[in-house]
């Protein structure tokens, strides 16, 4: 079967997930996000690439950073971005969410950012879409349910090949709540398709997922010890509101194991980069003197997702 | 069919435009030929405004058609654009569309006093009001070939005919 993310001549069509993605199409974005890090720097921070393009913002789930860092890329490559606030719209009066794209599809859009509680909604759209004739708009997942943040995941492999310049030599460590992260799905997936030799997660046995070494990964219960020699240090945000039952004693507990502090970071090599998807809780996976300390890249982590949802968003209507 | 030397046109395009040059002149060429040539003029006028560089990708009007090219490049425009005049520099010109493409850019960083064009060889087929101040060679050309500049590997420049 095709990977329903590519079109008949392998090109991106939607951008649902990175597992299945061939290296070529990773290193394609990464590459054609650089020269879009530069439109920050004008006079007029605009490009006419999605000129008469609509761009409706999905947001099933709240969001600050993701929603803005596409609404600014698409507005950058001067696209209409319309935002619907779900909570107060029809799917409130009990619409389905095909229904809604339905009616998005008939006031012409061209391209849906989806954020959705459900993993697999943005499949579930592209499928539709596809079943509708209506090959020519395009789906990007901004995030379902515990399966895929894909774009984030590229961000991420922006920054690090940014201060890294290379992948082939890099240990690279993920820690905190694997359970409930789309985010550290998409960074394993990315990070082995780019050949990263050595990814490994650390995180309490009851946030780690059984079996997840089959994606390729060393698990470690011992922060110290999975820390050690790491070039790069992938924190992740501890999802209290999906906890159900007792995970965790308390969020003191899990910063006194898992915390990212001075101290457990001296594990890492003296030049390691520490990264966060954000939003942060500070005192429970991270220290504050850690996240504004100078192996912080947290908020060029954010500068960087603007251009690359740009290069997503221009390769998709290209195609 | 013979061509023209690329290195002799460069010389001669330089020639051509020392004595209509302000102080404040920027040359800007357009990738990849035609910073190429923008390096070879910049060397040969002895321009004090650095050498600006510019992909045209984003702002072609052939996107929706043929999406982007993945080897894309950074543009790169280390002066200020605002009430400067400016050369753009391409190696071939055909149908005008690179240039105007490469016009709409320069004014999203600013608004040049002038801008003038500057070309290596102009190969015919225009399909926009694009006329160059400076054309080194005038070549006509049937649609079914393409003039290319090529470097080589010890860096000189030389123009070969190709099937479009």
């Amino acid at each position: 079967m095709r990977n329903p993310q590519l079109n008949s001549n392998g090109e991106l069509q939607h951008l649902l997930t990175i597992d299945g993605l061939p290296r070529e199409i990773l290193t394609a974005i990464l590459d054609t996000a650089a020269p879009f890090t530069e439109v920050a720097e004008r006079e007029v921070k605009k490009l006419p690439l999605l000129r008469g393009k609509s761009v409706f913002n999905l947001f099933f789930e709240n969001s600050t950073r993701t929603r803005t860092t596409f609404e600014i890329a698409a507005k950058r490559l001067s696209a209409d971005v319309i935002n619907l606030n779900i909570s107060t719209s029809s799917t409130a009066k009990g619409e389905t969410l095909l229904d809604t794209v339905d009616n998005l599809c008939a006031m012409q859009a061209d391209m849906f950012v989806v954020r959705h509680a459900a993993s697999g909604a943005p499949f579930l759209m592209a499928q539709h879409l596809a079943a509708m004739g209506l090959e020519h708009i395009h789906v990007i997942n901004a995030g379902d349910g515990r399966h895929a943040h894909p774009t984030q995941g590229l961000l991420d492999m922006y920054t690090i090949r940014h201060y890294k310049k290379d992948f082939s030599g890099l240990t690279v460590a993920i820690v905190g709540d694997l359970l409930h992260s789309r985010v550290a799905r998409s960074q394993i997936h990315a990070l082995t398709a780019l050949g990263v030799p050595e990814v490994r997660v650390i995180g309490p046995k009851t946030l780690i997922p059984t079996e997840i070494d089959r994606l390729g990964v060393r698990v470690f219960h011992d922060m110290r010890a999975g820390l050690k020699d790491a070039d790069v240090v992938m924190m992740l945000r501890l999802q209290n509101e999906r906890m159900q039952g007792a995970l965790l004693p308390s969020p003191q507990e899990f910063f006194k194991y898992y915390g990212l502090t001075a101290d457990k970071l001296e594990c890492a090599r003296p030049d390691a980069i520490v990264m966060h998807p954000g939003p942060m809780n500070r005192g429970v996976e991270i220290d504050s003197a850690v996240a504004d300390g100078p192996h912080a890249v947290i908020l060029p982590q954010v500068t960087f997702g603007i251009a690359v949802r740009m290069a997503v968003m221009s390769m998709l209507a290209g195609t | 069919m013979a061509l023209p030397d690329a290195e002799a046109l460069c010389a001669a395009l330089a020639e051509g435009m020392r004595t209509c040059l302000h102080p404040e002149t920027a040359l800007v060429g357009i990738h990849t030929g035609g910073v190429w040539v923008a390096e070879r003029l910049h060397a040969a006028l002895g321009l004090k405004t650095p050498l600006g560089s510019i992909d045209v990708a984003f702002y072609r009007d052939d996107f929706g058609r043929s999406g982007l090219h993945p080897q894309l490049k950074p543009s790169d425009i280390p002066f200020d654009v605002e009430d400067r005049p400016i050369v753009i520099v391409d190696d071939v010109l055909y149908t005008g569309r690179t240039i105007r493409a490469a016009m709409n850019e320069l004014f999203d960083y600013g608004r040049p006093s002038r801008i003038d064009l500057a070309v290596l060889v102009d190969r015919g087929g225009r399909e926009l009001p694009v006329c160059p101040r400076w054309t080194a060679h005038v070549l006509e050309l049937v649609s079914d070939k393409n003039l290319q500049l090529e470097r080589s590997e010890s860096g000189v420049l030389s123009l070969r005919l190709i099937d479009a």
